[in-house]
């Protein structure tokens, strides 16, 4: 029972409808791949690959192929173990920076992750370094209420460098373990709006070296090829340590990823999944490469 | 980036062809395997891009093509054509009630742009049509949504009517509409809350908000972003609501957008508007033609036709 819920399985289960590898099997799984945001050179790169193997070893079962399959895709997403862990501080203040482009899910990530580390025992206080979209502080500060955390807070319109730096004196003198900074939505072409997101990163440094000790950049996973872009160019302005794939509860499967982490080698972290509090989840691999071919499963079992 | 112009990628294509007198079937074989390599990095669902493929092809092997002095460029000229022509020919305006108020729905996924575009639409009545727009706040489930909605509104000074977060967004509804009559707005937009195509729940409080408002439009706010996934949200959200329109949001970003063209497949209704950034006064109307040509990234290969 247990077996045929796992991952495997459920990749023997598509495998089985093609008894043999041909064509056919390999271009359903390009489509699958394709349609699920994987990116079509690293798809493409796959498949050339899994064709090699195929007669390198003179598979013809398609039972054959499954564990290669997997073994590929896994190794495209995690190269060490340990990888979703966050890097935090086993004495005093943690800084967690949390950045990306506009309607990503950052506030509300980082809502759950306060009453995640909340629950932990941890003193999380929370920076609302969003001075510009309109509600945007009024937004947090829900998310604070709800997991019973503080907000530090300027007006609407100051300067977000200002903001982190009361944030950092307040979480000092609070003796606080972790600090989350909201940040707003930014397109990654907006030189000026990156260059301030530079200042912003800069002066939580300055105020403690090493700091930010993690930078988490929120993609969402309905979006497409343009989620690489993203991710490269706020990993040249901030340095970027670990990903959240947002909004995974619906139909898109966020394959991006596998392209960020071959080409630019950034680790997801957590997965969001849902708008309430406790819908965040730590980065599972199996359970994401699962998702890419869930939908075809499910029908198959349909059918069956 | 991966965004290799398709005119780059052609080059080589095109190059061999050059001189031939004919095109042979391989010629063009290999061409359309760039042009697919290009919709589908530029996000074009596959599907759409099989079909689409098939109807260039089909034009492009056709007498005049073939027969023509300069075939390779003629194939682009094929493309270019086509893709405007799904993307949508003629630029599509906002609904007017033939009596007021107009009602208008924005529906869509969480974070597309839904309550900055209620505003930027406002803004846009008001200042190309002389309008007196009220807009609604119905998303009574997102944190401060209603204060981000009443700070746009101070912004626009404009009036937003608001029932808090306590009283369904169908009573709500109701009640602007009776308030819209009652101070002479002529347009009444609602902003609704995101919600996932797949969410019965809350795609069936749509409906019903949809029953009583009885709008004149409902416009889908699509992220321009988006990638694969959009036929399905744009299908769902379609099939359970007929949208009469779709807005793009996102637009001044890097992404070639190929998303508007699996969104136009799929509803076939046209793209009104384009947000061009986040400021009130940046929403454009869409313009099919030059959206064909950001997702193929044409512009270079127009060049290259005009000179041929
Ligand atoms: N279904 C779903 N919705 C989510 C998830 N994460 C966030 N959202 C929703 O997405 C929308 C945008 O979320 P925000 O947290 O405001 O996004 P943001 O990146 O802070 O947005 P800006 O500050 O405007 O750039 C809200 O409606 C959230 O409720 C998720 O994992 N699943
Ligand atoms: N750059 C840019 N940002 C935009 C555009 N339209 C909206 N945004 C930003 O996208 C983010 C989300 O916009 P909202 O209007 O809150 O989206 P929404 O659909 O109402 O979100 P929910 O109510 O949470 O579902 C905000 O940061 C907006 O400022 C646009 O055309 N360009
Ligand atoms: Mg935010
Ligand atoms: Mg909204």
């Amino acid at each position: 029972e247990k077996t045929r819920d796992s991952f495997a399985g459920k990749m023997n289960d598509l495998v089985y409808k093609y008894r043999s590898v041909d064509e056919d099997f390999f271009e359903e799984l390009e489509e699958i791949l394709i349609g699920a945001d994987v990116g079509v050179t690293t798809v493409m790169d796959l498949v050339e690959e899994l064709k090699d193997e195929v007669r390198r070893q003179n598979i013809k079962d398609s039972k054959d192929i499954q564990p290669i399959i997997s073994e590929k895709l896994a190794e495209l997403l995690e190269k060490e173990g340990g990888e979703t862990e966050v890097n935090l501080q086993p004495a005093g203040l943690s800084v967690i920076l949390v950045v990306g482009v506009n309607g990503v899910g950052k506030t509300t990530s980082i809502g759950k992750l306060a009453h995640m580390y909340k629950q932990q025992g941890k003193k999380v206080i929370l920076a609302a370094g969003d001075t510009f979209r309109a509600g945007a502080i009024e937004q947090l500060e829900v998310w604070g209420e709800r997991a019973g955390v503080d907000v530090i807070k300027q007006s609407e319109g100051s300067d977000p460098a200002a903001v982190m730096f009361d944030a950092i004196q307040a979480a000092k003198s609070r003796e606080a373990d972790i600090l989350i900074c909201d940040t707003a939505g930014r397109l990654q072409n907006k030189v000026n709006l990156m260059k301030e997101l530079e200042k912003v990163k800069r002066v939580i440094s300055r105020e403690i070296p090493g700091a930010p000790h993690e930078v988490l950049i929120a993609l969402d996973a309905t979006t497409g090829q343009n989620a690489m872009s993203q991710a490269k160019t706020f990993k040249e302005t901030t340095d970027v340590t670990g990903i959240i794939l947002t909004k995974l509860d619906g139909t898109a499967k966020g394959g991006i990823v596998l392209a960020i982490r071959h080409e630019l080698d950034i680790p997801v972290k957590f997965v969001g999944l849902g708008e309430k509090i406790d819908d965040l989840q730590p980065f599972d691999s199996e359970q994401f490469v699962y998702g890419l071919f869930k939908d075809m499963v499910d029908e198959e079992e349909g059918r069956e | 980036m991966a965004f290799e112009s398709l005119a780059e990628r052609l080059q080589d294509t095109l190059k061999k062809i050059r001189g031939k007198g004919k095109v042979s079937e391989q010629d063009v074989k290999e061409m359309m395997r760039e042009v697919r390599l290009a919709l589908l990095e530029a996000d074009v669902n596959f599907k759409v891009v099989k079909q689409f493929i098939a109807n260039v092809k089909e034009k492009a092997l056709g007498q005049e093509v073939m027969k023509s002095l300069t075939p390779g460029q003629q194939v682009i000229k094929v493309v270019n054509e086509e893709l405007t022509a799904l993307m949508g020919g003629e630029q599509s305006k906002i609904a007017v009630a033939s009596k007021p108020p107009t009602v208008v729905m924005m529906v869509g996924l969480q974070g597309a742009g839904k309550t900055t575009t209620t505003a930027k639409l406002a803004n846009h009545l008001r200042k190309k049509h002389n309008r007196n727009p009220i807009l609604v706040a119905a998303d009574i489930y997102r944190p401060a949504a209603i204060k981000q909605l009443e700070t746009l509104g101070k912004q626009l000074n404009m009036p937003v009517f608001s029932l808090g977060d306590q009283v369904s967004p169908v009573e709500i509804a109701k009640q602007a509409i009776e308030r819209a009559k009652e101070e002479h707005h002529d347009y009444v937009l609602i902003d609704t809350a995101g919600r996932l195509h797949i969410d019965e729940e809350l795609m069936d409080e749509l409906q019903q908000v949809k029953e009583v408002a009885k709008p004149d439009e409902i416009l889908l706010v699509v992220d321009a972003m988006t990638g694969q996934d959009a036929v399905n949200v744009a299908e769902s959200f379609h099939e359970q609501l007929d949208v009469s329109g779709v807005v793009l949001t996102k637009l001044d970003g890097d992404t070639r957008g190929g998303a508007a063209l699996s969104v136009k497949a799929v509803t076939n209704t046209p793209i009104k508007f384009a947000g061009m950034g986040e400021k009130i006064d940046q929403l454009e109307p869409f313009h099919p033609e030059r959206m064909a040509s950001r997702i193929l990234g044409m512009g270079d290969v127009l060049t290259l036709i005009e000179k041929a």
